[in-house]
């Protein structure tokens, strides 16, 4: 019979459930039993017909025995292969071969021919003299204005106040309908470098718009994963007043290193490193996670960090040349989907 | 070598940074060619933008085009330098940003065994310098002062320069460099606000300006002072409010003669002089961003158009619909170039890499260079045999033993120490210009 067969087809495995198992045995017994009529030895291992897949029985619980037992069969193996090449690892010692790094989406990258070099003069010449460069000669220290969309509600309020807090020289002024193309001359005239704009939806605030602003370009951003101070766990206590350092994590290419000084410039030149504060723009897959931290170094080697402020996620959308103008403005970059987006390897920032 | 290479560059690019590229269009090869403008941005080529930059020139100036293959023509690492970095006199004014494009002029199409071809070049402090691409240096400069703001056109017709700037000032100068004049031969006052000035290609003397709130006028320089054609805003909308006025760019169709332009309000309309209406005689609208460069396609039908967002369209103007779009750029587009036979077109922008695409047959990127600066402006040699040129050999070109005085004392003043004697030997050769003849494309 094809269900006697199975069955002692499966007790030939070793079967750890105990339901199964009895029955299996009884199962076995009643063939034993039956071929012992017959005087035919009964099959010890296994006997499927070739071709055979566990998806093809159609009883769900013994399907269900049948593939925990063959998944468990292959994580053995699996472990078994991984101490047998660690073991041959050891054996040959320095003549191993270097261990193969596993492929991640940042390694597959593809290559981008607009990542920076170093030492390339023309970009070095054409950031000297880009709009930028008055904040980088140390002619000018940043001002920083915040703001929000009209009838800003809580969380965007806390926010603003609490980037206030980490940039140093930063103002947050109600936004009362004003429009940005009025607020901006205003701003230039008082001596304002930069304008932060942060948008409100639906309560929570999702954007982001930093405009420098005698002239300089005007990036627009998403901001999701926006998490207030009090809703960080095993936070530190609140920022103090030092100017805190900065690091730029990853901005390699042309447009990263234009979004990388842009907000290298919202902060004054001179941290001061008795706060121990640093706030952190990281890139990463071209999405910029924002970090505020205290770091204490215990040692030489090791550093304890405590996460203070306020942690956001930025993605760019557009960069504008000049000052907010949406409609009639110059795009450098503008992020089209459809277009740029083909590629599960490919980055711009 | 540096002649060489600079001869049989097909596409030149002006950038923000000052620096004059040229390049391959084909496969085969990146020759480099082109040199700085004095670390000023170039105003045009085609057209130009200025930025508030002025300063040192970068060191090398000659980057190359990549054209495809990686192969080759490094020509021996020791590609001279191109064109000489002029460095800051400090004199330059200060330009507010604004975007000065000028027009320039386009080697001549007709000759294949073409020797001589000439660029002008308008920059940021309003010099307008002659770039020979036989010889790949720059050979002379002269200011042109007068007006505020940067280049917006540029043109040469009979051995006269036709310069015009922002603020409506458009001069026409004499073109000639042992004697840079300082008075021109002609001033005429656009309009303030202009955007764009071009020639006719057919009429070297009738020019076209328009700009924001600057209506489209047609200038015959030769004829009176008053313009031979002066366009009429369109009726109100249907909010009876008035249409306002954004001149961004202006071609003329060849064989009749009407003008074709685009605005800043995304409108593209076609004029005709020669019917007794002053209103456009149509217009279409593309997108909702506003249109920054145009250029015509080698079928005669229809104009390519590009806005602030990087989308290219081509547009029919018979009958006022789009025929199809051209996808890849992410910047605005800041200069667009048509083949005059081939169906190719050559789109620059503030994403800093100039693209080839092709228009028909089908529609789509050729092939895209990365240049480390913005582009502003882009121009195509006319010349129908692309893909023909061969491999230089490197041949010593014959030396001519006239030494000009005044191209020494420039030499010394301006260029830096290069290895390379051939260089400076065929700096000093008589230049030979071929002026523009009158039946050529012009940009």
């Amino acid at each position: 019979m094809a269900k006697s067969g199975d069955k002692s087809g499966g007790s030939g495995k070793k079967s750890l459930k105990r339901k199964a198992a009895i029955a299996e045995l009884q199962r076995a017994a009643v063939a034993e039993h039956e071929a012992t009529e017959s005087g035919v030895q009964p099959p010890k291992t296994a006997a499927f017909p070739p071709g055979f897949s566990i998806s093809e029985i159609k009883n769900k619980q013994r399907r269900h025995l049948m593939f925990t037992r063959w998944k468990q069969q292959q994580r053995k193996e699996k472990l078994a292969a991984k101490k047998r090449l660690k073991k041959e690892r050891e054996a040959l010692g320095d003549k191993a071969p270097p261990k193969p790094i596993p492929k991640t989406i940042d390694n597959q990258r593809v290559y981008d021919e607009t990542i920076v070099d170093p030492n390339d003069e023309e970009v070095a010449y054409d950031e000297s003299t880009d709009e930028f460069a008055s904040y980088f000669n140390r002619q000018t220290s940043p001002k920083i204005l915040i703001t929000t969309s009209d009838r800003p509600h809580g969380r965007t309020v806390r926010l603003c106040e609490q980037l206030s807090t980490v940039i140093p020289n930063s103002h947050v002024y109600y936004r009362r309908g004003l429009a940005l193309k009025k607020i901006i001359p205003q701003c230039i005239s008082r001596d304002f470098t930069d304008l932060i704009v942060i948008n409100e939806d639906r309560k929570t605030p999702n954007g982001l718009i930093l405009s420098h602003l005698p002239d300089g370009p005007t990036a627009h951003f998403k901001m999701s994963s926006v998490r207030l101070r009090k809703e960080i766990k095993r936070r530190g206590k609140d920022p103090t007043e030092h100017i805190p350092e900065i690091i730029l994590n990853n901005f390699t290419t042309r447009l990263g290193h234009s979004v990388g000084r842009m907000f290298a410039s919202l902060f004054p030149h001179n941290p001061q490193f008795i706060g121990r504060q640093v706030a952190t723009f990281h890139n990463q897959r071209d999405y910029i996670f924002f970090r505020f931290h205290r770091y204490i170094f215990k040692s030489e080697k090791k550093v304890g960090i405590q996460e203070l402020g306020p942690r956001f996620t930025l993605k760019l959308r557009s960069l504008q040349k000049g000052t907010f103008d949406s409609k009639y403005g110059e795009y450098e970059w503008v992020h089209k989907p459809r277009e740029m987006d083909t590629s599960r390897r490919k980055f711009h920032l | 070598m540096a002649s060489d290479a600079a001869r049989w560059n097909h596409v030149w690019v002006g950038t923000e940074t000052g620096i004059l590229k040229g390049g391959w269009r084909g496969l085969a090869s990146t020759e480099s060619g082109g040199g700085t403008c004095g670390g000023l941005p170039l105003a045009t080529l085609a057209r130009l933008t200025p930025s508030t930059r002025r300063g040192e020139p970068s060191t090398k100036t000659s980057r190359e085009l990549h054209g495809g293959g990686t192969a080759t023509a490094r020509g021996g690492g020791e590609r001279p330098l191109l064109g000489r970095r002029r460095r800051d006199s400090g004199e330059w004014p200060l330009p507010g940003g604004s975007s000065g494009p000028g027009a320039s002029q386009p080697p001549s199409p007709r000759h294949p065994a073409l020797l001589c071809l000439q660029i002008l070049v308008g920059c940021a402090d309003r010099t307008v310098k002659h770039f020979s691409t036989e010889e790949g240096i720059f050979q002379g400069q002269r200011h042109c002062p007068g007006g505020e703001g940067t280049f917006r056109g540029l043109a040469q017709a009979d051995g006269t320069l036709i310069t015009c700037v922002d603020s409506g000032i458009l001069r026409v100068w004499r073109d000639n460099d042992k004697e840079a004049s300082p008075d021109p031969l002609l001033e005429l006052r656009v309009g303030p606000g202009v955007c764009r000035m071009r020639q006719d290609p057919a009429h070297p003397h009738v020019v076209a300006t328009g700009g924001k709130e600057n209506a489209l006028k047609v200038w015959d320089l030769q004829g009176s002072e008053e313009p031979v054609f002066r366009a009429k805003n369109v009726r109100n909308d249907w909010l009876d409010l008035r249409v306002p006025i954004w001149d961004q760019d202006i071609q003329f169709l060849p064989g009749s003669q009407k003008l074709v332009t685009c605005t800043g309000y995304h409108q593209v309309r076609v004029y005709d002089p020669a019917s007794p209406q002053r209103r456009p005689v149509l217009e279409t609208n593309y997108g909702e961003y506003p249109l920054t460069a145009m250029t015509l396609t080698p079928g005669g039908n229809s104009v390519i158009v590009g806005n602030t967002h990087g989308q290219l369209a081509e547009i029919d103007f018979r009958q006022g619909r789009l025929l199809g779009c051209l996808k890849g750029l992410a910047g605005s587009v800041r200069g667009l170039q048509c083949h005059p036979s081939k169906p190719l077109l050559a789109s620059c922008g503030l994403d800093r890499v100039l693209r080839v695409h092709r228009i028909q047959n089908p529609r789509g990127l050729e092939h895209k260079v990365y240049l480390k600066s913005q582009l502003n402006c882009v121009l195509l040699s006319g010349r129908d045999n692309w893909e023909d040129e061969p491999q230089e050999p490197n041949k010593v070109p014959s030396e001519d033993t006239e030494t000009d005085e005044l191209w020494v004392a420039l030499e010394a003043a301006a260029k830096r120490k290069l290895p390379d004697l051939k260089q400076t030997q065929r700096a000093l050769q008589t230049k030979r210009r071929k002026k523009k003849r009158p039946g050529s494309t012009s940009p």
